[in-house]
């Protein structure tokens, strides 16, 4: 994959830091970037609308929907109807009210999940291409064997021998995912550190910690957000698979575990498709809509990925200088 | 060659931190969830002493060598190829059953793997080529949909259609195996066709947006060189400049990638096979987490990271052989 440059173009104005502005000043451009990103394209509008429709529907859902996921009924293997709109299960547990807590489970963990994997390669990243000497070379070596080795399996591994819950997935799903980003950020990073305005931040006499992440930090930042939905499309897939495979708490109602119980219980022999469906359906949406919002930022940053025809004869010299810096 | 010999020094660390791993993995869990497999099976009766003593062995269950003995004990076992005995077809050697296995998985992900990456990398050729035709308004979005869907789940959808509902496919299984013996007999091999078909199609559909992705995204760049311009002005006719030139120096980013799912086959279709109940390595991992047979779990995890680290390593040859350039950079 290419790495691109994503964070000066990804706003449509680059988060200009004037030396002069107060901290609040750039803090509160971060917001406003962010809104105008949302709403400058199509793709990332639709995109967060449905996750923002998710991420609603995890906080208040569970709130409205009062029944106990958990509460098994008379009515077993009951097909959609107007008192359980997605039917039940083999013992009478309603499947929407699982779906609903389950939507609040894995939405925030999975966020969560994938917050923490982004702060991890953001810190391995930006200290491993800022020092550069012997942290930098045990950091990216450290990165390179975490690329290499396969996540799936050795997530399986972890979470077979460690206790089950949420808790482990998480930390199994964040040791085994942090490296892709951090060697992207460290290059960012590499590039970043002799320009004139970290030079000169270093010439003030302004501490290290300061300019690695007030200085360095926010002019990535349109790169760690892209990394994030990423990462978190990543970890909600990985997150599901793990509980399908029962390493995780099946006590506790997530997509990932609907669809284990759903397996167990011969959901598919049984023609129970409004149980294995659902949960599936959403994880297909959630992340249908989060790699939306990243293919609208890469159209946002890489105007050659946009669909649109371009002009003919014009553009190529000016894109074979872009391609060579690619290149290089 | 510096850069070679760098990047094989880099993969024997990777394989020796794999190994290393797999050894204290289990020694660090909290609680010792051997210990507690090997008394809960204890008392149902289940744990001979000769399994006690083999499972003693390795994972260091009531022994009082120091970890660094057990450490180089366990090395010495692995360059003899002894992997342990599985607990679940004690005392079946895990290396006999993996040698068994894995040749399912090879020829599934082998032939879904091709397919996908030829019918991947057309998509993408087409697409950019008549970048915002219909053609390709149409391929993004749906690529990227098909991309967005957790694999195991469309491969339990497919199942419950073509196998539950139209019963056009079997369950599950790799061939027939109450009525058809294995070996190289017409019935076998058509057997054998039929129960792939289904995972592979999962596989093919679930991994073509990634290869047709890369190849657009790279596609649109070689597009608009100057020596496509060139060959367009040369009069050459469509297909060749779309073939020759173009497509031909954007597929490096794929080859790569290629030789990478190469390496991901024997251990990439864990949950698609698990859902079909197919006999490779995939369900072999499965059952050895359902049953936990930690030995298993653990061998199938080394045999996975060893066949991704030898693809990985033959994809970085193949890259600095195809791209003359890699071999003057320093590697990152």
């Amino acid at each position: 994959m290419q790495i691109q440059e994503v964070p000066r173009s990804a706003t449509a104005a680059p988060i200009v830091l004037l030396p002069g502005d107060p901290l609040y000043a750039r803090l509160l451009r971060v917001p406003l970037n962010i809104w105008r990103t949302m709403t400058q394209s199509r793709k990332v509008t639709a995109g967060s609308a449905i996750v923002g429709f998710f991420i609603v529907v995890g906080l208040f859902g569970p709130l409205i929907i009062t029944t106990n996921p958990n509460a098994t009924g008379p009515l077993f293997i009951a097909p959609p109807s107007t008192a359980h709109w997605l039917g039940t299960t083999v013992v009478g547990e309603d499947i929407f009210s699982q779906l609903i807590n389950g939507t609040r489970t894995s939405v925030f963990w999975g966020l969560g999940t994938g917050l923490v994997v982004t702060l991890l390669s953001v810190l391995v990243g930006l200290v491993s291409g800022y020092f550069g000497g012997w942290i930098d070379d045990l950091l990216t070596l450290l990165t390179n064997v975490s690329l290499v080795l396969p996540s799936i399996p050795l997530a399986i591994v972890l979470a077979a021998y460690f206790p089950r819950g949420p808790l482990t997935i998480s930390l199994v799903i964040v040791v085994t995912n942090w490296a892709w980003q951090a060697r992207v950020l460290r290059s960012q990073t590499l590039s970043m550190r002799n320009r004139e305005f970290v030079v000169a931040a270093r010439a003030s006499g302004e501490h290290t910690w300061r300019i690695i992440f007030f200085e360095i930090f926010p002019n990535e930042i349109g790169l760690v957000v892209a990394g994030f939905v990423s990462t978190t499309i990543y970890v909600i897939l990985a997150w599901a698979a793990l509980e399908f495979l029962g390493l995780g708490d099946g006590s506790i109602p997530s997509w990932g575990s609907m669809l284990y119980w759903a397996q167990q219980a011969g959901a598919l022999g049984g023609s129970l498709w409004w149980w294995f469906v659902p949960p599936g359906a959403c994880i297909a949406i959630l992340g249908a809509g989060l790699s939306l919002i990243n293919f609208g930022i890469d159209e946002i940053a890489d105007p050659r990925l946009r669909s649109e025809r371009p002009p003919k004869v014009e553009k190529s010299r000016k894109e074979a200088v872009q391609t060579e810096k690619a290149v290089a | 060659m510096r850069h070679v010999l760098r990047r094989i020094l880099f993969y024997i660390c990777a394989v020796w931190v794999a190994i290393t791993l797999d050894f204290f993995i289990p020694r660090l869990a909290p609680g010792d969830p051997v210990a507690a497999l090997v008394g809960r099976m204890s008392t149902k009766g289940y744990v001979t002493p000769a399994m006690q003593q083999t499972l003693s062995a390795e994972f260091g269950l009531n022994t009082h060598d120091a970890l660094w003995l057990q450490y180089f004990k366990y090395l010495g076992n692995l360059l003899h190829g002894n992997l342990g005995n599985s607990i679940q077809y004690f005392p079946t050697p895990v290396v006999k059953i993996i040698g068994q296995d894995i040749w399912w998985s090879i020829m599934l992900g082998g032939v879904a793997v091709v397919i996908s990456f030829t019918l991947g990398c057309l998509f993408g050729i087409i697409s950019a080529w008549k970048r915002g035709s219909a053609v390709d308004t149409f391929l993004s979005p749906a690529m990227n949909f098909l991309s967005a869907i957790p694999y195991f789940w469309l491969a339990l959808i497919m199942l419950f259609i073509f196998s539950y509902l139209l019963s056009w496919f079997p369950l599950s299984g790799g061939y027939d195996s109450a009525n058809i013996d294995p070996g190289w007999s017409f019935d076998f091999i058509g057997s054998v066709i039929q129960y792939a078909f289904l995972p592979a199609l999962t596989l093919v559909i679930s991994s073509l947006a990634g290869w047709m992705l890369t190849m657009r995204n790279s596609m649109i760049t070689t597009v608009s060189e100057d020596y496509v311009l060139m060959a367009r002005a040369k009069g050459l006719s469509e297909p060749r400049v779309m073939f020759r030139y173009a497509a031909r120096n954007a597929v490096l980013p794929n080859i790569t990638g290629f030789a990478i799912a190469i390496g991901a086959i024997v251990g990439g279709q864990l949950l698609t096979e698990m859902v079909f109940s197919y006999p490779g390595i995939g369900y072999a991992l499965f059952q050895a987490v359902t049953e936990q047979d930690y030995a298993m779990i653990q061998s199938i995890f080394l045999i996975i990271t060893l066949a991704v680290l030898g693809a990985n390593l033959l994809a970085d040859m193949l890259y600095a052989f195809l791209d003359p350039r890699v071999r003057v950079e320093r590697s990152a």
